[in-house]
């Protein structure tokens, strides 16, 4: 008998098979910047010159570019597990369901960190937000909205995957969760941004990682039932 | 001593919406005898094998494969058996090289990359195995499947149209395979419509009709 790997093991065999996917074809990479570049250059000729009402929603914008951008990256991540019934084939493997939700998860985390920290020379040079005040906390909000959009969004693009209308159907079920994840980041990254003279910040934050940690255990528990065919 | 099973299904039956694929099927495969399925095109074969292999499982009925409830023991289960199927189960992208060494990795496989070139070497796919899964044939893609197959060393073996899209090399490859897994002890449950060439490979036969068992003509 083969000896089993543990479930942390296997969720990082599963991170790092998405990323070598991810460089083979570079496809939901190359989609998802030009997409939430598009996005944010677009809010900003919305929004017209006005400097300081730029500088106002920019918390806002950055954070809806990267949910539009995730909602195209969420959808990809699952194709190629719905393609050739591979996610079945890594439950027959075995791997442990679970496995796969944290690899997943976490592999769609540092895409979405990833593009996060591409996009923010572009907030500043289109909407003139200034980084240096607070650059490691910024990192650490851009983190954990990553993670908290990851979370419910790998359990929904897993439902999503096998259903007629997958790309009507993800943000659907993903974009009325979002929203106090969403709250959440978009004001800790304004106060990371902006003055905090009521120090709210830490607030935002706890509640981010709140999000995070109740929709990791909540993927953690339910993913097996997603993943699995009655 | 009581029989050793590899399998053992009790009124198994399988629902998709309204229709039911299997209709309480009972039948009993000794460990180490092999299994012929025939019966036609939607008679419920490839649903019985994804119940075997506890890719989906049982709406009513009890079903143990090789000692364990197919539900409850999967876990313990999966490790002991291998499906192909008509879903190659492979990531497009990925070459098949890097397809098997995923698989050797997660099943906690060591020397990764000499294992995987032997099974590569065995299945004639030395030549492409750099090659991205996508630029393969169906008869390539079903090589890869059993490679990865062997790669498992199951004790069932669970083999959906094996001979489809394979060219008469890789026929006969196919049948010295599944004749050395038997000769290893490995239960072979194989679907197919070449009846006799089925026949000539396996002990037993189960023939379904619209998911129900029946005799065959």
């Amino acid at each position: 008998m083969t000896p089993k790997i543990s479930l942390l093991h296997a969720a990082w065999l599963v991170l790092k098979k998405d990323w070598q996917i991810e460089w083979r074809t570079r496809a939901r990479l190359t989609a998802i910047i030009f997409f939430s570049l598009s996005t944010l250059l677009l809010f900003s000729f919305a929004m017209g010159p006005d400097v300081n009402t730029l500088r106002a929603h920019a918390p806002g914008y950055l954070w809806l570019g990267l949910l539009f951008a995730s909602v195209l990256s969420l959808g990809e991540s699952f194709r190629i597990e719905s393609e050739n019934q591979a996610l079945t084939g890594l439950v027959l493997t075995p791997v442990e369901p679970r496995a796969i939700f944290v690899g997943k998860v976490f592999g769609n985390a540092s895409l979405l960190f990833g593009l996060s920290l591409v996009l923010l020379p572009v907030t500043v040079a289109l909407y003139d937000v200034e980084l240096s005040r607070d650059p490691l906390r910024l990192v650490l909000v851009l983190f954990l909205g990553s993670v908290g959009i990851s979370a419910p969004g790998t359990v929904y693009s897993a439902i999503a995957a096998n259903a007629r209308a997958r790309d009507v159907m993800l943000p659907l079920l993903l974009f009325p969760v979002l929203v106090p994840l969403l709250l959440a980041a978009v004001s800790a990254t304004r106060f990371t941004l902006q003055p905090d003279p009521q120090e709210q910040l830490g607030s935002w934050l706890k509640l981010l990682t709140a999000f995070d940690l109740i929709y990791l255990s909540v993927g953690f528990l339910v993913f097996p039932k997603v993943a699995e065919e009655d | 001593m009581a029989e050793q099973l590899a399998l053992e299904a009790v009124d198994v039956s399988k629902r998709f919406g309204a229709r039911w694929a299997l209709a309480r099927l009972s039948f009993t495969l000794p460990q180490g005898r092999s299994l012929l399925l025939t019966g036609h095109n939607g008679s419920g074969k490839t649903t019985l094998l994804r119940l075997i292999a506890t890719a989906s499982f049982p709406t009513a009925g009890t079903l143990k494969v090789l000692g364990h409830d197919a539900r409850a023991g999967r876990d313990a289960l999966r490790p002991h058996v291998a499906l192909v199927s008509h879903a190659s189960f492979h990531y497009e992208d990925l070459s098949a090289a890097q397809n098997l060494e995923l698989s050797a990795k997660f099943l906690g496989l060591g020397s990764q990359q000499t294992l995987v070139a032997g099974l590569l070497e065995r299945m004639g796919l030395a030549e492409r195995a750099q090659s991205p899964v996508r630029q393969f044939s169906a008869g390539m893609r079903k090589r890869l499947a059993i490679a990865r197959l062997l790669m498992k060393a199951p004790k069932l073996a669970l083999l959906d149209e094996p001979f489809g899209e394979l060219d008469p090399a890789g026929i006969r490859q196919m049948e010295g395979l599944i004749r050395e897994l038997q000769g290893n002890g490995t239960s072979v449950v194989l679907a197919t419509h070449l009846v006799e060439q089925g026949q000539s490979l396996t002990n037993e036969r189960l023939h379904l009709e619209g998911g129900r068992k029946a005799v065959a003509a």
